[in-house]
């Protein structure tokens, strides 16, 4: 179908301190005992896309990655990882590869993804239009009812609030309007000549940008090229080129290679006619409108370009994986109600509870959650809507609730954990009591130390 | 009063079946009137409306004046008209008289109009009371409903039936053969029939070639291959033959519910429920891997409708299977003319899926099959691949746009200043015609009627007042006031089939009815291209359904919501049909590419011309 896909696998992302460190890169976090990269790279590969590039910033992550890769992708997918310097943006990370893109359009997808849509829905609505730019938008995933209550939740999603506003035309196809989060609280700018075209733009909170995006080659290499300090795909490039799409600077190139491609060696002056005739047929949207208006007036018809956008269904499972919250998120709807994503299958209880784990006297094991391999627990544990890595080692009398567990951590008797994330290799000493808290890699908590919604991590790993 | 009746028959073109035309045939009730005649005899006459040779060739009333002059016994009829016709014909003939109305209409403006109604009540009263009305009216009337399912029936078994005869048939004549060869075996190839039996593994692979002995076992085995083929989705799939519809939808890459509560009458076209087709086309964009991106491109915007109108959606199928060429490389081992053959067939499908082709796009397919099944095997493929490519540019820009250009110049000379013009919905050609005509300074006024719920008149309508030209817009509930004014109706064409029947956008029909009793002359502009040798004497046995939530929503009005939520009722079975016929005896004028002509010399075109495709 002549598509290039690019997964972005960014590097070591801030805003997932503590959870990420040196030898966990972001892609690299578990969900549901997987690394959240195999989502995407599965779901690409249900839908026949063996051919991936990956971009990883940093050395180091793009080794840990691509041997993950190689591991378990072996034969199933061909994948060429490419390292680009940390710090580039993903806009730059396609710079670097610009010369690998050859296919007539490039998918984009970002390696945190996790979600069920079908890429083939976005490239296909990118198709039909003959669009410059397609992007994915999903509803904001309603941030499930946080059982624990805490402030310390609540506050975090108040803080990760940073809503996208959309503005879109009245057939939901195109995109007048895009504002990432950050520009959140300026007043909202909107070119006129776009709302003149289009008549009327819907303007919506409610959707989310997957960062999922398909463009034209010759577009996105071109903008990539001539604006140097573009820096990210979505805050910079998806905006231009929403800004533009009535006055196309772009292009030139790619039109011209398009009429090359199609090579039509009729008389010139049928070939427009025919143009003419095709375009009076479809139904015209407004940016043909507005260039048909123009051709009236100007002698130079106005270059214009479509941003189109695929709105995914609401039934469907999207989100990213860009936040602490959304990374506990993910990991409960995982194994709770999008547990079809998961690829596992989950027991009468609906939960999954590896074989080779033990599970004490008297120790329940509630709906929504998952026991990795090895895992041993004492007796008198209740773990509710959690998910536990593989080979840890939990005492007697302890409570989880609403969190994740990751792989070898070790939890002593009575210890009671709320809402939290502990990372691999931590150890809870007996009676532990954390709420609402973030635990890095490999610290550990001293006996009887009560924690509230605060990050841990050791000291000497800056 | 009968020899007089006959000829008349005869001279109707078939479509008198339509529900429109039998409705003022049944309020007639009055007593045979012998002026009928009259107008007949002036048909020939040159005299006839003004516009063009409108004539009605002789030769041909002559021929079918002979085969039908026994039209009364209904059976005759079926061997001249094939199985399938035979149900339609004979109301057809019972009715013809009423068909007739329109041809005096147009041609003798003195004539009162009234006259050959009634006459032609009176001729076929007897069989009238027997047959159902119109199709319309059928559907209504409750006592009337059981014969029309009946019929119905009839129509669904009908090909089944044949097809089993003609297989029978090959089966019974296999057997002849092999007994007759069976019988000259004895004498000579007696030896090989023994060894035949003996070493039966090796003699597989002969028997297939050329030993006529193992026939009959053979053909058996051979005959559920033949039926499979015949499977394969027809442009005319009767989709209210169950098993064939199980059969196409497991082959179909389209997944396509069927919508629940469809006309009875209509049952035989598909109907799918919309909404679902495109997302679920749209999630398998990366599986199909046997569509050319193209192609693929193209099956989309027909599925969404970003496509419509005959001349364009022909295009972009052809421009696509021309992409599709160019990246075309024969498989090793493989013939490309075979191999391509079957590509281009796995494409027709699968647009075929995504929407109905249109029979201009038929005809372009076939140009396109028969190019490339009589591709020099000399040729090397890129050779063979420029010619086919060189040869679709030239299919477009011979037959479609420069056949656009003679009928702009043939129909201008039509257009007089002062006149003023109606067109209906939106139609390129038409569109050219006034464009052009307004180039050259000529002074008209255009009506444009439109209807719901495509609403495609507005976008011409927008072209038009654009370009400075004077423009009434109004609906078709209006044409009937609207008609007054109008001094010449131009419409478009899907499609002209060979009984001079126009097949167009649901509504042309209506508007050509209109135009005819208001004595304005109706002139279908439509390249040469488009005509089909099918004769169709209805709109209901081949059409296509629209979407009907289509009809049921009024965009924008969103205080127009009465039917919300009743698309599951029971009782409740709307209908969207996006064609319609009109009847040769509306048209005044065909204009083609191959010049003005009567809608009777279609057939001409057809049998002259249409081969020309064939080997341009």
């Amino acid at each position: 179908m002549d598509f290039q896909v690019v997964v972005l696998a960014g590097g070591f992302s801030k805003t997932l301190v503590p959870l990420v460190s040196k030898e966990v890169p972001k892609v690299l976090l578990p969900v549901a005992n997987r690394p959240v990269l195999s989502y995407v790279l599965e779901l690409l590969e249900q839908n026949d896309l063996r051919k991936l590039v990956k971009v990883v910033e940093g050395e180091s992550a793009a080794l840990l990655i691509s041997s993950w890769i190689s591991s378990t992708f072996v034969d199933r997918l061909q994948v060429e990882v490419t390292a680009v310097p940390e710090d580039v943006g993903t806009a730059g990370a396609l710079r670097a590869i610009d010369h690998r893109l050859t296919a007539k359009d490039i998918l984009v997808l970002s390696g945190d993804l996790v979600s069920e849509i079908p890429p083939g829905a976005v490239a296909a609505a990118h198709r039909r239009h003959d669009a410059a730019v397609t992007a994915m938008l999903c509803s904001v995933p309603v941030s499930g009812p946080s059982e624990s209550g805490s402030s310390g939740a609540k506050d975090k999603t108040k803080k990760a609030g940073r809503y996208n506003i959309v503005g879109l035309d009245p057939t939901k196809q195109f995109l007048l309007h895009i504002a990432a989060g950050a520009e959140m609280d300026k007043d909202i700018r909107v070119q006129k000549s776009i709302l003149r075209a289009a008549g009327q733009m819907e303007i919506r909170a409610d959707l989310m940008d997957a960062h999922m995006y398909a463009f034209k080659r010759s577009v996105l290499q071109e903008v990539l090229n001539q604006k140097e300090n573009f820096q990210s795909l979505r805050r910079d490039v998806l905006p231009y080129l929403v800004r533009t799409q009535l006055r196309s600077e772009l292009f030139l190139n790619g039109a011209q290679s398009d009429e090359n491609g199609s090579g039509m060696d009729a008389v010139q002056n049928s070939k427009v006619l025919l143009s003419q005739l095709l375009a009076n047929a479809s139904t015209p949207s407004f940016h043909e409108m507005y260039a048909l208006d123009s051709a009236e007036s100007a002698p130079i018809s106005r270059k214009t370009h479509k941003c189109c956008v695929y709105i995914a269904n609401k039934s469907k499972y999207c989100a990213r994986l860009n936040s602490i919250q959304a990374f506990s998120d993910i990991n409960r709807d995982i194994v709770g109600d999008a547990s079809h994503i998961s690829g596992y299958n989950f027991s009468n209880h609906n939960n999954i509870i590896h074989p080779s784990a033990v599970l004490g006297s008297k120790t329940t094991v509630g709906p929504h959650c998952m026991v990795g391999e090895g895992s041993q627990m004492g007796d008198k544990c209740s773990v509710k809507k959690s998910v536990i890595g593989r080979h840890c080692r939990i005492g007697s009398n302890v409570k989880i609730v609403n969190s994740v567990v990751m792989n070898h951590v070790s939890i002593g008797d009575g210890c009671s954990i709320q809402g939290s994330i502990i990372c691999s290799n931590v150890q809870l000493q007996e009676r532990a009591v954390l709420k609402d808290c973030q635990v890095g890699a490999s610290f550990v908590v001293t006996a009887g130390s009560e924690y509230k919604g605060e990050s841990l991590a050791k000291k000497e790993k800056q | 009063m009968d020899p007089r009746r006959v000829p008349r028959t005869v001279i109707d073109p078939k479509v008198r079946h339509v529900g429109f035309i039998t409705a003022p045939d049944r309020s007639n009730s009055g007593p045979p009137d012998p002026i009928p005649s009259s107008p007949r005899a002036s048909d020939f006459s040159p005299s006839g409306n003004s516009l063009s040779p409108v004539m009605i060739p002789p030769p041909r009333h002559l021929s079918t004046d002979l085969s039908r002059h026994f039209p009364h016994p209904p059976p005759p009829h079926s061997p001249l008209r094939g199985p399938r016709a035979v149900e339609y014909s004979i109301p057809a003939g019972s009715y013809n008289p009423s068909e007739f109305l329109s041809p005096s209409a147009t041609t003798e403006f003195s004539e009162d109009p009234l006259s050959p109604r009634s006459g032609r009540k009176g001729s076929s009263g007897k069989f009238a009371s027997s047959l159902p009305a119109g199709g319309f009216e059928m559907a209504l009337a409750k006592q009337n409903n059981g014969e029309v399912h009946k019929e119905k029936k009839v129509a669904g078994e009908k090909p089944l039936k044949e097809k089993t005869t003609k297989a029978e048939r090959r089966a019974m004549q296999e057997a002849q053969r092999a007994a007759k060869a069976a019988a000259k075996g004895e004498g000579g190839n007696a030896g090989v029939n023994s060894t035949n039996t003996v070493k039966s593994v090796k003699a597989v692979p002969q028997r297939k070639d050329n030993s006529p002995l193992a026939a009959p076992s053979e053909k058996k085995g051979g005959q559920p291959d033949k039926d499979k083929k015949k499977d394969a989705p027809h442009p005319r799939m009767q989709f209210d033959d169950e098993n064939r519809v199980e059969k196409a939808k497991k082959r179909s890459v389209v997944k396509q519910t069927e919508s629940r509560n469809r006309v009875e009458l209509f049952r035989h076209l598909p109907q799918y429920e919309h909404g679902t087709r495109l997302p679920d086309l749209e999630s398998k964009f990366f599986q199909l891997n046997s569509v050319h991106p193209a192609v693929y491109k193209v099956g989309m915007q027909y599925l969404a409708g970003n496509i419509s109108g005959g001349n364009n959606r022909c295009m972009a199928m052809l421009q696509a299977f021309q992409e599709s060429i160019k990246d075309y490389s024969t498989p090793p081992e493989k013939a490309l003319i075979r191999d391509l053959t079957a590509k281009i067939n796995s494409y027709v499908s699968f647009l075929i899926e995504c929407r109905p082709l249109s029979m201009s796009m038929g005809n372009a397919i076939r140009l396109l099959k028969t190019r490339i099944a009589k591709l020099p095997l000399s040729l090397s493929e890129a050779e063979a691949k420029a010619s086919l490519v060189s040869d679709i540019d030239r299919f477009i820009s011979e037959k479609i746009m420069l056949a656009d250009k003679v009928i702009v110049k043939q129909a201008v000379t039509k257009i007089r200043d002062g006149d003023v013009l109606l067109t209906y919905a939106s139609s390129s050609a038409v569109e050219m015609i006034l464009l052009h005509a307004h180039e050259l300074g000529k002074q008209f006024r255009v009506v444009i009627v439109d209807s719901r719920p495509k609403l495609e008149g507005q976008k011409l309508l927008r072209r038009l007042v654009q370009k400075g030209i004077s423009c009434t817009y109004t609906h078709i509930n209006a044409v009937s006031y609207v008609m007054h004014e109008v001094t010449r109706v131009f419409l478009g064409a899907s499609s002209i089939l060979s009984n001079g029947t126009v097949y167009s956008r649901v509504g042309s029909a209506c508007v050509a009815m209109v135009a005819n009793q208001f004595r304005v002359p109706v002139l279908i502009c439509c390249e040469a291209y488009k005509f089909h040798e099918r004769v169709q004497l209805d709109s209901i046995c081949s059409n296509e359904l629209g979407d009907p939530d289509a009809i049921s929503n009024v965009p924008g009005r969103k205080d127009i919501n009465y039917l919300d939520g009743w698309s599951n009722s029971e009782n409740l079975r709307p209908l969207n049909l996006m064609y319609d016929a009109t009847p040769s005896d509306y048209v005044s004028v065909i204009i083609t590419d191959y010049g003005m002509i009567p809608p009777t010399s279609v057939p001409v075109i057809v049998r002259e011309y249409g081969r020309e495709y064939l080997w341009v």
